[in-house]
């Protein structure tokens, strides 16, 4: 359990670190927080020959809330942007869903954007910015492209980030007026990668009926899968919905494998019941949250 | 004796040092030394057909690359098997390094050792070995098949066969008493694979001082004294030369009462062979595929009972997965087999159990050793017997109890010792009484009603056991004060944070009648007790607790005869208080011990103020007499053994209350009770946080862990991420009562604790878990997909 040899790299602006990653290609890696990337080199399933860490990198520590939505920095720490109050204040999902990764020490130390980049499907942060139509922005040595969530997520641990670029920030858009956010998830320990889970979304109209609803399910496809279940809810107050329905047609947007943990079948199953539970959630929280109106 | 701390809940004298990040375990050790690392196999069962190291040699700062060809003597036969037996006609133990068939993921075959660890481990990714692959055997039932060998001169893959029958006192077999029983049923159990888990891992570091020809040894280990033998044995050292150190173990568990391990005695070999200091500290990879499990058995039970659920007959068949190895001998399934009867006195009972080889790693004990299984299988059998009967699962439990009156009670078993199955003392209708109370059994009806009023399923559940504990052979003490006053207590068994340092301490203090803070202890030391037999089996307290007091009495003894002698009193009038000796009823007719221990030892030098007193010319010896008179010994210290004629049988029974959602199948304990009896306490508070710590690991015996191997023999959950050990946030608060029924076979009346959390949970869980659902729970560990699917067999 120790890592293969590396170069190590310590730039100190976004400049430098573009110029490493340039200069290092395909064999660089970018370390932020660590708490995936270090046990992969020592149980040596990763062997990149150079890490570049960006933990010096003051510029990538920011947390910008906007009526419009947050843009967090690359070194901003899970448990920073759990506590901030700016940001909770506008995308309450945020603190909904930080509470649910991992324990205290491991949130003090990984950040937000190395979640997204990581791109585990049974993470909570792919799936919030997938649920809220997010993006990443990516930085190259000359230039940067802003790529929605939507395209980010190529699968299992797998995203758009190519060679030499580095994710810079991710824009978190705050849902429009009268919506309402909730994560549920069922993990086998307190802290542990969801079994099942989702972010959900649910916005109302002026008669407090349900207008919009979609989910984005963690641990049940290659990456985090969004369901638009706005037909599914039939524009109905969330006291008439027919939950059931609601639940079938998450069961069947979704294609779960089994394993050690649980049976795809329970998988598929939990992830119904929890899509009800987080809608139910989010309906309600949709008349309470202070999202700008 | 009024310095009594004996009983008394005093804390943890150890725990400063070990919670401030002051404790020295074995990877604190030789910062400066060689590290080795070993390349292990990757496949499950192979043929080595070369092995070429030739890549690793251009690694920068490599020292060595040992394969089995390079052992020399005794390092290249086969590991001791620790514990014959004569029903383990097929034993077998692994070469230190695989000599030509690897059978399981993670066997040592080549040892490199280098600058440092991480030197070691990029040498260890060149060397390529060449494998030829064997059909490997996995799963108990598959493997006794015997389609496939893990080993080619085991038929059938059975390793031991055992059968023990205890007839009825009318002189009838299981089988008769069962088929003439009024009701009978029969089923299947089954649990899965866990493991010890310590939090620190193995680790041995090795000096070898070529001056004068001495091997110092530090090893994380259970038995020190144990592991300094063979180290002797297999590298051909006379045993004065060799000295083992177990200094503080983060956890054993009883994965480390194991010996010697292949690096325990490699490490040591290279430290001769390269004249440097070498060490090798096990990483969480290697502890998961090159320890020990245990547990995993699959039992067949057939019972037979009357009306009132009395057991007539019970006959259960085990099936039990030994791994590919058998260095500790049977001894888990001989316990399960013998332990299985618990508190009760049942009619007729046949037990026979098969130790069977498969391609995964080798089982050895892990704290409750074969008792959690017999406890599910006997505690599942009644919960049956209730449910068929319609009857409360006490009232059958109670109707099956041996009577406290009954003591000793001899099962007619032989147990793990080699000894009979005779139970010295126990109150179980009181525990169950005790238990029922706390949890609020018989008004639990009501409340599961109220609970399904609100949509809520709740269930309660009961566990009972009885666990023989402080098995011999023996452990002794040694006792010395010294002239400053201080009481050095030292004992050859180790100790792995379970709080030997307060609790021998508490011994001395209050069988000398000096103040705790005086007394040291040291443990697992070769150099201060090279007698012992090692930490396992709940036994530390019995086996070293009484050893430690027969000392002492003898050191007491002898300090009120010298103290007579210059008080010129009589002995008997002689009481010792606050490290004080006095004549009693006249405090000013007084010695300190510390003066005692001056005039014990008849000095030619003073070295300072105090030995004065004992010189030649000071006027304190009789003239008449030599200075050290006939069959006494110089100093004031004395040196016992204790060896029990047989072991003593603690026992308990918990009870847990557990809800399950009706809709994610998710499982939480609400409450969890626990009564528990082992004798007198020497301790409560440690008592307690042993209980504590054995319902921990018990809740992931219950609800989380197993080793998932496939059918190709790979563990696929060999990491933290993925074996599930429970947090803290998954253990519940534990509700504790004592029952303290003296033990009649030892001079402090105690019997040991260290195991007995861990041994009912699975049977209390299942056993609340089937009363919220009404599926009957025949399989543990259980999680909500387990559930999700029973309730789907059941629905359809």
């Amino acid at each position: 359990m120790k890592p293969p040899p590396f170069a190590y790299h310590a730039p100190v602006s976004v400049d430098e670190a573009l110029a490493a990653l340039a200069e290092t290609g395909p064999h660089g890696k970018v370390l932020a927080g660590g708490q995936s990337l270090i046990p992969l080199l020592n149980m040596r399933l990763a062997a990149p020959s150079h890490l570049v860490d960006i933990n010096r990198i003051g510029e990538l520590d920011t947390i910008a809330a906007r009526p419009g939505g947050v843009r967090v920095g690359a070194l901003a720490r899970h448990a920073a942007v759990e506590r901030s109050a700016e940001a909770a204040a506008v995308l309450p999902l945020l603190r909904q869903a930080l509470a649910l990764v991992a324990h205290p020490v491991i949130r003090n130390r990984g950040t937000v954007v190395g979640s997204l980049v990581h791109a585990d499907p049974s993470a909570e942060m792919p799936a919030v910015l997938a649920l809220l139509g997010g993006s990443v922005r990516l930085a190259r040595l000359g230039g940067e492209r802003e790529v929605a969530a939507a395209d980010f997520f190529t699968g299992p641990m797998e995203s758009a980030i190519g060679p030499g670029e580095l994710a810079v920030s991710a824009f978190f858009p705050v849902p429009p007026p009268r919506s309402g956010t909730a994560f549920r998830e069922v993990a086998r320990r307190h802290g542990d990668y969801a079994v099942a889970g989702m972010a959900a979304l649910v916005t109302l109209d002026e008669d407090l009926r349900i207008a919009a609803a979609r989910v984005a399910c963690v641990s049940v496809g290659p990456a985090p899968v969004v369901i638009d279940l706005s037909d599914a809810c039939g524009r109905r107050p969330a006291a008439s919905v027919s939950w059931d329905a609601v639940a079938a047609a998450v069961r069947d947007g979704i294609d779960p494998d089994g394993d050690i943990h649980a049976t795809a079948e329970y998988r598929r199953h939990l992830t119904g019941v929890l899509a009800v539970r987080a809608l139910k959630d989010a309906a309600r929280n949709a008349g309470t949250e202070a999202v700008d109106e | 004796m009024t310095t009594k701390l004996f009983g008394e809940p005093v804390q943890r004298r150890e725990d400063a040092r070990l919670v401030t990040g002051q404790g020295h375990y074995l990877d604190d050790f030789g910062p400066g030394a060689l590290a080795a690392a070993f390349v292990r196999s990757p496949h499950a069962h192979a043929r080595i057909t070369d092995i070429d190291v030739s890549a690793a040699l251009d690694v920068e700062g490599l020292v060595a690359v040992y394969t089995w060809e390079d052992l020399p003597g005794a390092l290249a036969e086969p590991l001791p098997l620790l514990i014959p037996h004569p029903a383990l006609t097929h034993g077998r133990t692994a070469y230190p390094l695989a000599r030509d068939i690897v059978r399981h993921v993670g066997e040592p075959v080549v040892m490199v050792v280098a600058e440092d660890r991480y030197l070691a481990e990029d040498a260890c990714a060149l060397i390529e070995v060449e494998y030829e692959f064997l059909k490997p055997v996995v799963g108990v039932e598959e493997a006794v098949q015997g389609a496939h060998l893990v080993h080619e001169d085991v038929p059938g893959n059975v390793g031991a066969h055992l059968v023990q029958e205890v007839p009825s006192r009318e002189g009838r077999s299981a089988a008769d008493a069962i088929d003439a029983a009024p009701h009978r049923l029969e089923f299947r159990l089954d649990i899965e694979r866990s493991a010890s888990m310590p939090l620190e891992g193995r680790g041995v570091y090795a000096r070898w001082d070529a001056g004068d020809g001495s091997l110092r040894v530090y090893s994380s280990t259970q038995t020190s004294t144990s592991v300094r033998m063979a180290v002797a044995a297999k590298l051909g050292l006379p045993l004065p030369k060799v000295e083992v150190i177990a200094p503080d173990v983060g956890g054993g568990f009883g994965v480390k009462i194991v010996h010697p391990w292949p690096e325990e005695i490699l490490v040591p070999w290279a430290a001769r062979t390269l004249g440097r200091e070498v060490k090798w500290t096990e990483d969480r990879r290697e502890h998961f595929v090159s320890s020990a499990h245990e547990r995993a058995q699959v039992q067949h039970v057939r019972v037979g009972f009357d009306d009132e659920g009395r057991v007539l007959g019970l006959d259960v068949t085990i099936l039990h997965d030994h791994g590919a190895y058998t260095p500790y001998g049977i001894i888990v399934p001989i316990i399960t087999s013998t332990q299985l009867l618990g508190p009760y006195k049942i009619g007729a009972y046949r037990v026979e159990f098969s130790s069977i080889y498969t391609n995964t790693v080798q089982v050895t004990p892990y704290r409750g050793a074969g008792r959690p299984q017999a406890v599910f299988c006997m505690e599942r059998t009644l919960d049956r017997v209730a449910a068929y009967l319609g009857k409360d699962r006490t009232e059958v439990r109670a109707a099956n109890f041996i009577g406290p009156d009954e003591f000793p009670y001899d099962q007619g078993l032989i147990f793990q010792d080699g000894r009979p199955l005779v139970y010295d003392s126990g109150n179980y209708p009181e525990s169950l009484r005790m238990l029922k109370e706390m949890v609020g059994w018989d008004s639990f009806p009501e409340m599961k009603a109220r609970a399904a009023a609100e949509g809520r399923r709740i269930g309660i559940g009961i566990g009972c056991y009885v666990e023989g504990t402080g098995v011999g052979p023996y452990e002794g003490g040694h006792v010395q004060v010294t002239s400053d006053g201080r009481v050095h207590v030292s004992t050859g068994l180790t100790s792995q944070g379970q709080g030997h340092e307060t609790v021998f301490a508490q011994i001395a203090a209050t069988e000398l009648g000096v103040p705790i803070e005086r007394v040291s202890v040291v443990t697992g030391d070769t150099r201060r007790f090279g007698y012992a037999v090692g930490t396992f089996a709940s036994r530390a307290a019995v086996m070293s607790g009484n050893a430690i007091a027969l000392a002492c009495r003898k050191v007491r003894e002898k300090a009120l005869r010298i103290a007579a002698d210059a008080l010129e009193a009589d002995p008997r009038d002689l009481e010792i208080t606050d490290g004080i000796v006095h004549v009693a009823g006249t405090p000013s007719a007084s010695i300190p011990l510390a003066t005692v221990a001056v005039l014990s030892n008849p000095l030619r030098y003073a070295f300072d103020e105090e030995a004065k007193r004992a010189t030649q010319f000071s006027g304190t010896s009789a003239m008449d007499r030599p200075p050290v008179d006939e069959g006494e010994e110089p100093g004031l210290e004395g040196r016992d053994y204790y060896s029990p004629i047989r072991s003593t049988f603690a026992s308990g029974m918990h009870a847990a209350i557990v809800e399950t959602d009706p809709e994610t199948a998710e499982i939480t304990i609400l409450r969890y009770a626990v009564v528990h009896d082992c004798g007198k306490l020497i301790n409560p508070m440690i008592v307690e946080g042993q209980i504590h710590g054995g319902v921990a690991q018990g809740v992931g015996g219950a609800l989380y862990e197993k080793m998932v191997y496939d059918e190709h023999g790979q563990l696929l959950n060999a990491s933290f991420m993925d074996f599930l050990m429970p947090y803290a946030t998954e253990v519940p608060r534990i509700e504790t009562a004592h029952l303290e029924t003296p033990s009649p076979l030892n001079p402090l009346g105690i019997k040991g604790a260290g195991e007995a959390g861990v041994i009912p949970v699975s049977a209390v869980i299942a056993s609340a878990i089937e009363d919220a659902e009404g599926i009957p729970i025949d399989r543990m560990p259980i999680s909500p997909s387990d559930l999700y699917t029973l309730r789907l067999r059941l629905a359809g």
